[in-house]
């Protein structure tokens, strides 16, 4: 039963959801590696702690900066935010879920990783421009890696609408196929380096020179900041929230009755929980790779997405 | 309708006409009025034949020999019509105010007037006649524009004479396989040609399509083919450029339509396997090149070359699919390739006349000499930000359905096909998916670098916005890439309406784009709804916290430079570094030239005096293909210049040498 | 092996990692804190002696994180400045720009004796003075190094954690 009021709620649903997830993603992914480093850690909740701090600051901007710099992170949140009202992550019938597709998710998307990148290039500085750079090259190789894994995933369907890619590995066995399967492990490193993870980018380094993301965004203080911390925090869970919801896509709700958009919103957080928990394990484990081996890693899995195609059309 | 046709000649023929007599003073002005008003009567009359689906036709037996004047709007024709009025009067109208900068003497206000008529002319034709005249008229006048300043630059003369032999040469290609057609069918109208093409022999097919696809890939900067592009679309001024970049490349794809899919109906499956390669190389090289050049109209130019890869790649896989027998899949593909170029047409016109406004403004075109110009030169900033956005295929604005198709076409002709389309369309992925990153890399370095930032030169920073004219062109052309970007509908209409798909239209839908029979929706007006209502949501919460917090002033601080004592605008990240991570990343296929100089000082090695670093980033095809092809040339010129040694007798000794060879043969 | 460590890590619960009652006394700018604090640190000319143990702090050991206080990487992402060592006076003016990068409301937070009398090098050619005498300083953590628990006991007072 799926009415557009009960789309909106739901779309409603996921909105809140990943305001809320997202923060408490970052807590819990940076508990589980002061554990693993044998700290007690701050607590899950100090990223929204953080955030309401922040929110009480000050802005600033740069001498020379314009209108770019300041309308940056609102586009980045504000892009992360619509790309999570319409992806099945609570439910499969979300508003638009018929009308958006995964290519419309990553382009909406793109979208606020340009405008970080403008933001940065407006401050005029050295560190800004360094990290623009870096993560306009890492960016421009993880494209292409989405790009044909999505492809990869889609050809097994015969579209790329999300929620039929969700819910077709509900009752099917398609998940099973090696198309499927090489295309979710390329789509998992895309979105290590999408989201700024290590081994690609080291998201609590102090080093400016080894910086990517964290590079972009100094010159941002107070609700500016705030806003970057939230969207990209957003994007993070967005887009785990994803891979598990194809790689697992049990728990899904279809319609948006309230006993399945419950059981949707305690699988989502779950599964997403579980990914955060196995990537922060894995950061932890594994040191940062020199910048100029990431391209090699990302063609690696842009590869396997190749790969993947040819098995998905191999194995028809 | 003809009326209007011959109003159309009669306009932009006296525009060519006032360029050449009228004073300087109201020259440009009277030429660029009656450009437009040429461009509205042709837009006019194209949009009557798209909307009612029949064709108009004029001719005039006497103008020209081999079958006479014959101007044919076909629908097909008529989509191409519109495109080149619609940058043909938007680029009139930018010319008003860029003759204040140059570009106003009498050869250059002809040649322009003769350009804008060339374009519209050739997607008119009716007969290889016309069309072969059109196109020459198109072709030497554009060269006239290109080598407009060659008094003063050698760049010029160099991109002209690039131009010049690429452009021709292509001529020729078409000429012969036009000719050969019309040979064929025993008549020079393309109606005739291709109700007769199913006689000819495949061989000979072959020879004719090959021949007509490496004159019109030419024109459409196809590699290796391109290397006039870079050239001869940076050193074009301002106005020329977008109309070269956003209506003449077009012109090759019209003829690769024409040759191909009109008169030989569509032909074997290897021709569009060709043009899928082809395609997919020229967009890799092309992004490659934007991504890592400095120079901002060079830039443009490569995505020029990059974007024309994509549509030869729809192309490709239209034609494939035709082949094979999917004439779903064939006509999706064909509208994504057309919506392609429509929404470059826009976008390119858009960012090559704010590209010209900042090189009119600077003086300067090298991205590492200017920085900072959104704050002096707002509206041309703004223009240039919605082009970015658009080439980079982010909605709201056009490239996004343009991306979204070519996707989904992919995606389908995967989904059904045989060995050898299969590894072709899989290449065509790869290939769209990485020239989609390399085009955000190289468009983030030109807005960024250009407008934004602090200036880095004197001219950066004294640089003033350009006259309302160049303002009003430019913004026009990028509120046409946010209205077709928000309702995609508005191309896709027109377009399904010149391929005559009717109800069989393979995309529809105002509000949600739907592929139709196959599975596929997106819904980019929504989408943008989505977008702003967040934009807006998100931007008051900001404002909303900022007044809570007490601070109601944003505080405007020196940058962040970790305490340096002074920091200057050269601390900067430049063009040239910006693109060079992506420069080593692809160093293999690039292989750039670095060249750094350090200089100690005379009493200690340990302290540098000076360090200069030259970096060049020349075309791999053009050392690696043309440099060799033209020193072959030159050491055969100098080897048989002994047989031309001025002596009258021996050049008629030499003829009837070859009068008595030829019989010898003919007997 | 990795799996191993991870585990065992996790199980881990020493007495490190165990959190200790909240501070009795809070510094005034607590409220505005909401619990977090960003520190910048400027080591203005110090030894050295006091950044060991600023660092200690963060270590598994003493694990001030814990209680919300984080180290960034710009001041603009910063509520408090850390100042170290005695003002030297080729630091002067990179200190001072660094307080005015950072946005409102600002702490400065003295580090050790010769942040705040100079200690050892007073008078030395060098030195252009002590924190005090530069900036406004909001609070002072004493000693020759400060041991690591007062460190994490004075930030507690403004995270309140």
């Amino acid at each position: 039963m799926t009415s557009t009021s009960g789309s909106v709620l739901a779309s409603a649903l996921q909105l809140a959801w990943v305001l809320l997830a997202g923060p408490l993603a970052l807590g819990l992914m940076r508990k589980v590696r002061s554990r693993l480093e044998g700290r007690a850690g701050a607590s899950v909740l100090q990223p929204l702690r953080d955030l309401a701090k922040l929110s009480r600051k000050q802005r600033t901007r740069p001498t020379d900066s314009t209108w770019v710099f300041g309308a940056a992170p609102v586009v980045l949140v504000a892009s992360a935010l619509v790309a999570s009202a319409f992806s099945p992550l609570v439910t499969l019938s979300s508003l638009l879920a018929t009308r958006v597709d995964f290519v419309a998710i990553l382009f909406v998307l793109l979208l606020g990783s340009v405008a970080l990148l403008l933001g940065a290039l407006d401050t005029g500085t050295a560190f800004a421009g360094m990290g623009a750079s870096r993560a306009a090259m890492v960016g421009a190789m993880v494209e292409p890696a989405l790009l044909v894994a999505i492809l990869a995933m889609s050809l097994g369907v015969g579209t790329s609408n999300l929620s039929r890619l969700v819910g077709v590995g509900v009752t099917t066995s398609a998940l099973a196929g090696p198309a499927r399967i090489l295309a979710l492990v390329s789509f998992f490193i895309a979105i290590l380096a999408e989201t700024g993870r290590l081994p690609v980018d080291n998201p609590a380094t102090h080093l400016e020179l080894t910086m990517i993301h964290e590079a972009m965004v100094l010159e941002y203080a107070g609700p500016d900041l705030a806003l970057i911390t939230l969207g990209e925090s957003l994007r993070l869970v967005l887009l785990l929230g994803l891979f598990a919801n194809l790689a697992l896509p049990w728990g899904v709700a279809s319609g948006t009755g309230t006993l399945g958009l419950f059981l949707g919103l305690l699988a989502v957080s779950l599964k997403v929980a579980a990914v955060a928990v196995a990537v922060s394990v894995f950061e932890v484990t594994t040191a940062k790779i020199r910048l100029f081996r990431i391209p090699e890693l990302l063609a690696g899995a842009f590869l396997l997405g190749v790969l993947s195609v040819i098995s998905a059309v191999a194995l028809r | 309708m003809t009326d209007v046709l011959v109003a159309f000649i009669a306009t932009a023929s006296s525009a060519a006409i006032a360029g050449a007599l009228l004073p300087r003073r109201v020259r440009v002005l009277v030429s660029a009025v009656l450009l437009i008003a040429a461009s509205v009567c042709a837009i006019a009359l194209a949009g009557h034949v798209v909307s009612s689906g029949s064709d108009v036709a004029w001719s005039h037996s006497t103008l020209l020999p081999l079958g006479g004047l014959v101007l044919r709007l076909t629908p097909l024709g008529a989509l191409f019509v519109i495109l080149s009025g619609l940058v043909g009067a938007a680029a009139s109208l930018y010319w008003i105010g860029y003759s204040h900068h140059s570009l106003n003497a009498r050869s250059a206000a002809t040649s322009f007037s003769l350009f804008i008529l060339g374009l519209l002319a050739v997607p008119m034709a009716g007969n290889v006649t016309t069309f072969l005249f059109a196109w020459e008229l198109m072709a030497l006048s554009s060269l006239a524009l290109v080598a407009h300043d060659h008094a003063r630059r050698r760049e010029a003369v160099a991109a002209a004479r690039w131009y010049a032999v690429m452009t021709q040469g292509g001529a020729v290609a078409i000429t012969f396989s036009l000719i050969g057609l019309a040979a064929h069918a025993n008549s020079t109208s393309f109606a005739r040609i291709a109700a007769s093409a199913a006689t000819l022999t495949p061989g000979a097919a072959s020879s004719f399509f090959l021949l007509a696809l490496i004159g019109f890939a030419s024109k459409s900067g196809a590699v290796p083919l391109h290397v006039w592009l870079p050239r001869a679309h940076a050193e074009a001024p301002g106005p020329v450029s977008a109309l070269m970049s956003g209506a003449m490349v077009n012109l090759g794809v019209y003829g690769i339509i024409l040759v191909g899919r009109v008169l030989l109906h569509g032909g074997e499956e290897w021709w569009w396997l060709v043009v899928s390669a082809i395609g997919a190389v020229t967009a890799i090289v092309g992004a490659l090149y934007a991504a890592t050049s400095k120079d901002v109209k060079r830039l443009l130019a490569y995505s020029t070359s990059d974007n024309m890869g994509l549509v030869l790649m729809a192309l490709g896989a239209s034609g494939l699919t035709l082949a094979s027998g999917h004439a779903t899949l064939a006509s999706l593909a064909l509208v994504t390739a057309l919506v392609l170029v429509v929404n470059h047409s826009l976008f390119k016109s858009t960012l090559f006349f704010a590209a010209g406004s900042v090189h009119a403004a600077t003086a300067s075109r090298n991205m590492d000499e200017l920085g900072g110009l959104a704050r002096t030169m707002p509206v041309t900033s703004l223009a240039f930000l919605a082009g970015t956005l658009a080439v980079s295929a982010i909605p709201p604005l056009n490239g996004f359905a343009g991306e979204w198709l070519l996707f989904q076409s992919l995606l389908h002709s995967l989904a059904s096909h045989g060995v050898a389309a299969t590894i072709t369309v899989t290449l065509a992925v790869a290939a769209v998916a990485l020239t989609g990153g390399l085009t955000i890399i190289a468009f983030v370095k030109a807005y960024g670098i250009t407008f934004l930032g602090r200036g880095r030169s004197d001219a950066a920073l004294e640089a003033r916005e350009t006259s309302p004219t160049m303002r009003v062109a430019a913004s026009l052309t990028a509120l046409a890439c946010v209205v077709t970007g928000v309702v995609p509908y508005a191309v896709i209409g027109v377009v399904n309406r010149a391929l005559d798909a009717g109800a069989n239209a393979p995309v529809a839908g105002w509000v949600t784009m739907r592929l139709n029979p196959l599975t596929g929706a997106v819904t980019p007006l929504y989408l943008s709804a989505a977008l702003a209502g967040g934009i807006v949501l998100v931007a008051s919460w900001r404002a909303l916290a900022a007044r809570r917090s007490g601070f109601a002033s944003v505080a405007t601080l020196e940058p962040w430079g970790s305490g340096r004592h002074n920091q200057t605008s050269r601390m900067q990240y430049t063009a040239t570094s910006f693109g060079e991570p992506i420069m080593r990343v692809f160093d293999d296929v690039l292989r750039p030239d670095h060249d750094v100089d350090v200089s100690h000082v005379v009493e200690s090695r340990y302290y540098l005096e000076r360090i200069s670093y030259r970096s060049a980033n020349e075309d791999i095809v053009e050392r690696a293909l043309y440099r060799p092809a033209t020193r072959a040339l030159d050491w055969w010129a100098r080897h048989t210049r002994g047989i031309a040694n001025g002596s009258v007798h021996r050049y008629l000794a030499y003829g009837l040498v070859a009068l008595v060879i030829i019989l010898v043969v003919l007997q | 092996m990795t799996f191993r460590i991870a585990v065992d890590a996790l199980k881990r619960r020493s007495r490190d990692t165990e959190t200790l009652a909240a501070p009795a006394e809070m510094a005034p700018a607590a409220s505005s804190l909401h619990g977090s604090l960003q520190i910048r640190h400027v080591d203005a000319g110090s030894c050295n002696g006091c950044e060991l143990e600023l660092s200690s702090a963060f270590s598994p050991v003493y694990d001030v994180e814990r209680y919300g206080v984080r180290l960034v990487a710009s001041p603009r992402h910063a509520d408090a400045l850390v100042v170290t060592g005695p003002v030297t006076h080729n630091l002067r003016e990179p200190l001072l720009k660094t307080l005015a990068a950072m946005p409102e409301p600002r702490l400065v937070i003295s580090l050790g004796d010769c942040a705040h009398d100079c200690g050892e090098f007073r008078g030395a050619y060098g030195v252009a003075g002590s924190v005090d005498e530069t900036v406004e300083v909001d609070a002072h953590i004493p000693g020759c190094p400060p041991r690591p628990s007062e460190i994490v006991s004075v930030l507690r007072t403004f995270t309140g954690q």
